[in-house]
């Protein structure tokens, strides 16, 4: 029923694995994609907490109806400061290029990516790219993180600085997705089929494609943009005759399809979970799997869906609205897969498991809220409310994050060789849950009330709802604080983890915790999915 | 440290990788400048009778000549290429050589051109068709100069003798690079020196 | 090694001659007024080219259907963004 000879022994010996050579060289210049990986985890996460800081930071002015503790202008600076950073330096890059990087090879039963070196740099050019933003702060952005033109052509702070940054990072997300794709395609195990991949995979194919086409587009219009401001070429400039809104075209033609690079490989996480912990088959296989690479399709045919109200033309409105309907169907396959995965299992709640369920429920809420913002007529009432706002942070943080959040405590025992403390990571669970619940959800009724977001001041007829939000907020960070105490804890002293903690089927398991640098002794061979949970075997 | 992924390493992958991961970076080539042409196409659909009168101030002959240097030097890609599948190693380096060549002939006249442009006070921001004209063959040209960087380095494995009838992946992945180079401004040319 | 060998030095030598000859023709035309036909011709002319040098000088017309489908791929995207533009611009 399961994989045969070799493999299932393997693991064994442990000189701390791929984690044994030491020193800043050994990661600088290293080819193993364990080590890049963790080093983009790393990176990301610090701008994880960087970027919620800001967040904080908005929610503490949000405490009273007029702009108390920052002037409007630090607040436009923290919230675009929030947005970019949570988007460019975190989301977009911590699970295709942290995770992803870490397991892709793992899972596919290979030695490494198809191109080590290209891989390493990637991530120096990730880290080009961040340095440049970092470089822009001399002049903070305060155009929000979609940069609309024309404020953000005529603004005094650094666009074109950072609009450099972001063209470096897009470079980056290029090339690791160009790496993944080539690597799933030539690098799997002998008997390794499509049919036979982790679910994990299937959905990291799907984002790497999307990197691959999207990612080019708002390079270019970074590049406009910065043309716009230094050469004055008027393409998004009417006064020369060009159209502001063809840069939201161009825009959201990148940025709509990568809200699935951020949502894809969290979906592929919680789909690897999902059946290890329930002991059971996943459910629908081939349905989840082939419901990524529609959602990857799909996402690219609703761009004009953010731009209802910039004056597009009435049929780009119709259509866009028309076809973002579809794209709830493809995940709402996967919703129902992971519930029927979930019946009759025997379940267990591991701190993995709790972040699974989580990001299945608070992505339903987060998903469900999509069709309202979707939909033209309520859209125009909505608009550029806390509704969006709400609904963003359902799907991208209730969504992606946690879907992180869950990955990094299941392979957690498999990156460090060490386990985490089980008890602590629920209490954070528990207070990331209800945190993020109080925050947000008090959003979607502000929003319906018509708060309109991006401002320091608001009506106080919308005080209640706001100290409610904030309230939840120090509860959200508290419970973040709680989880990285967890990780380091764990990191120093925690106890050493067995090879296959969670006895999961995927490949990755049956390596040492920490993997040697070479992943597998021998490589290999695959005669059957990895998700036969529930049968005597497993 | 040794090779990790050695054990795949049979050639043929890794030459059909190579491949694979060249398509997929040409891939993204083609939506970086997809997004230029489409700015084309809006503005050119929008004011017709601008670009009309703009596309008359370029210069059609020497755009055309830079076209036949540039289908020459994807000529004499293709010939380098078959001449190391045969492991005429020197053959080679003489048509990439060539290449290169002309490559520095395209980007000569180019700058004549727009020399030629700037006397005439025609910049990027004089009107749409002008900042389109600079904004697409500037990105063009870039890639120009990219390729020529990427064939010498190409020259130069040669010359150290790294190329045989049975490895000579470089070569193979650096012309197919160069063929997208030349393939774009099959598109340019016309686009801007004849229809404007 | 497989190169998925297409084409022999006679081969690119016809391509090359009728790149030269296509070029000849296209800036030709352009100086006959045919009004919008104008366009049509010039990028028929000019995709005929882009095939000749995608199918023998980038070996496509010997590749696999892997290859071919990442060579397609991006053109379908071109075409989408192109036309989801141009909804909205032509029709405001």
């Amino acid at each position: 029923m399961e994989t045969e000879g070799v493999g299932r022994m393997e693991a064994e010996g442990n000189g701390r694995g791929y984690l044994a050579e030491r020193g800043w060289r050994s990661w600088a210049f290293t080819l193993d994609h364990k080590r890049i990986g963790a080093m983009y985890l790393w990176t990301t996460t610090v701008f994880f907490l960087i970027g919620g800081v800001f967040a904080l930071l908005l929610r503490l002015e949000l405490l009273s109806p007029q702009a108390h503790y920052f002037s409007n202008h630090t607040y436009n600076i923290f919230f675009t400061l929030h947005g970019s950073m949570m988007i460019f330096l975190f989301i977009i890059p911590a699970i295709p290029s942290g995770l992803g990087n870490f397991f892709i090879p793992l899972h596919l039963g290979a030695r490494d990516v198809a191109f080590p070196r290209l891989n390493l740099a990637s991530y120096w050019v990730f880290a080009a790219g961040f340095l440049v933003i970092i470089g822009s702060l001399v002049a903070p952005m305060d155009t929000g993180w979609t940069f609309y033109t024309p404020y953000s052509a005529k603004t005094g702070a650094a666009v074109t600085t950072l609009s450099l940054g972001v063209f470096l990072i897009g470079m980056s997300s290029i090339l690791t997705g160009l790496n993944f794709i080539v690597t799933i395609h030539k690098m799997r195990a002998p008997g390794m089929t499509w049919h036979r991949m982790p679910l994990f995979l299937w959905a990291m194919y799907a984002t790497s494609i999307i990197q691959v086409i999207a990612t080019p587009v708002v390079g270019v219009t970074f590049l406009l943009l910065a043309a716009e401001r230094v050469l004055g070429v008027g393409f998004f400039d009417p006064a020369k005759g060009g159209d502001p809104v063809l840069f939201q075209h161009f825009f959201w033609f990148y940025s709509h399809p990568v809200v699935y690079v951020m949502i894809l490989p969290a979906m592929g996480i919680v789909s690897e979970v999902i059946p290890v912990f329930s002991r059971k088959p996943i459910f629908g296989y081939k349905a989840i799997a082939y419901s990524s690479l529609a959602i990857a399709f799909m996402g690219f045919l609703v761009w004009g869906h953010h731009m209802f109200t910039s004056g597009m033309s009435p049929l780009a409105n119709a259509i866009f609205s028309f076809l973002t309907f579809f794209v709830a169907v493809p995940t709402a396959v996967k919703v129902f897969n992971w519930i029927a995965t979930l019946y009759r299992g025997s379940i267990t709640f591991e701190s993995p498991m709790l972040y699974a369920l989580t990001f299945i429920f608070l992505f339903i809420v987060g998903g469900l809220t999509g069709p309202f913002l979707g939909a033209m007529a309520t859209n125009v009432q909505l608009h550029d409310t806390y509704f969006v706002v709400a609904h963003f942070h359902y799907t991208m943080m209730g969504g992606t994050v946690m879907g992180f959040f869950a990955g990094l405590h299941y392979w957690f025992p498999k990156m460090t060789g060490k386990m985490l403390n089980e008890k602590v990571a629920r209490i954070a669970w528990a207070l990331v849950f209800v945190g993020f619940n109080v925050t947000f959800f008090t959003m979607f009724i502000a929003g319906t009330r018509g708060m309109p977001r991006r401002y320091a001041e608001y009506l106080p007829k919308f005080h209640t709802e706001n100290v409610i939000s904030t309230i939840g907020s120090a509860v959200l960070a508290l419970g973040i604080l709680v989880m990285c105490w967890n990780f380091l804890q764990g990191l120093r002293k925690g106890a050493p983890a067995p090879s296959d903690p969670w006895r999961a089927l995927t490949l990755e398991w049956r390596t040492a915790s920490p993997p040697d640098v070479e992943n597998f002794h021998e490589i290999p061979r695959v005669a059957d999915w990895p998700y036969g949970y529930g049968t005597p075997k497993a | 440290m040794s090779d990790p992924s050695a054990e795949h390493h049979d050639p043929a992958v890794a030459f059909e990788s190579a491949k694979l991961g060249v398509w997929t970076f040409l891939a993204t080539e083609v939506l970086l400048f997809g997004a230029l042409f489409t700015a084309y196409t809006v503005f050119r659909m929008k004011y017709p009778e601008l670009f009309r009168a703009e596309h008359a101030k370029l210069d059609r002959v020497l755009g055309a000549a830079n076209t036949v240097v540039l289908i020459t030097s994807s000529f004499t890609v293709v010939l380098g290429v078959d001449a190391i599948r045969r492991g005429k190693a020197r053959r080679l380096e003489a048509y990439f050589g060539a290449t290169i060549l002309l490559a520095g002939v395209f980007l000569c006249v180019k700058y004549v051109e727009y020399a030629a442009k700037f006397h005439h006070g025609l910049y990027p921001g004089t009107n749409l068709f002008f900042s389109l004209y600079f904004m697409m063959t500037g990105l063009h040209g870039i890639h120009v100069l990219a390729g020529m960087a990427l064939l010498s380095y190409v020259v130069v494995l040669s010359r150290r003798g790294r190329f045989s009838a049975s490895y000579h992946t470089p070569v193979e992945m650096s012309g197919l690079y160069w063929h997208f180079v030349d393939l774009v401004w099959i598109y340019l040319f016309p686009l801007l020196y004849l229809i404007g | 090694m497989s190169h998925g060998s297409t084409g022999s030095r006679r081969t690119y030598f016809a391509v090359f001659a009728a790149l030269l000859l296509l070029t000849v023709v296209t800036v030709l035309v352009s100086y006959v007024d045919l009004g919008l036909l104008n366009v049509v011709v010039a990028l028929l002319i000019a995709s005929v080219k882009a095939s000749l040098v995608a199918l023998f000088f980038m070996h496509l017309k010997g590749e696999n259907r892997l290859v071919w489908g990442f060579a397609l791929v991006p053109i379908f995207f071109l075409a989408l963004i192109l036309l989801g533009t141009l909804t909205d611009t032509m029709l405001r």
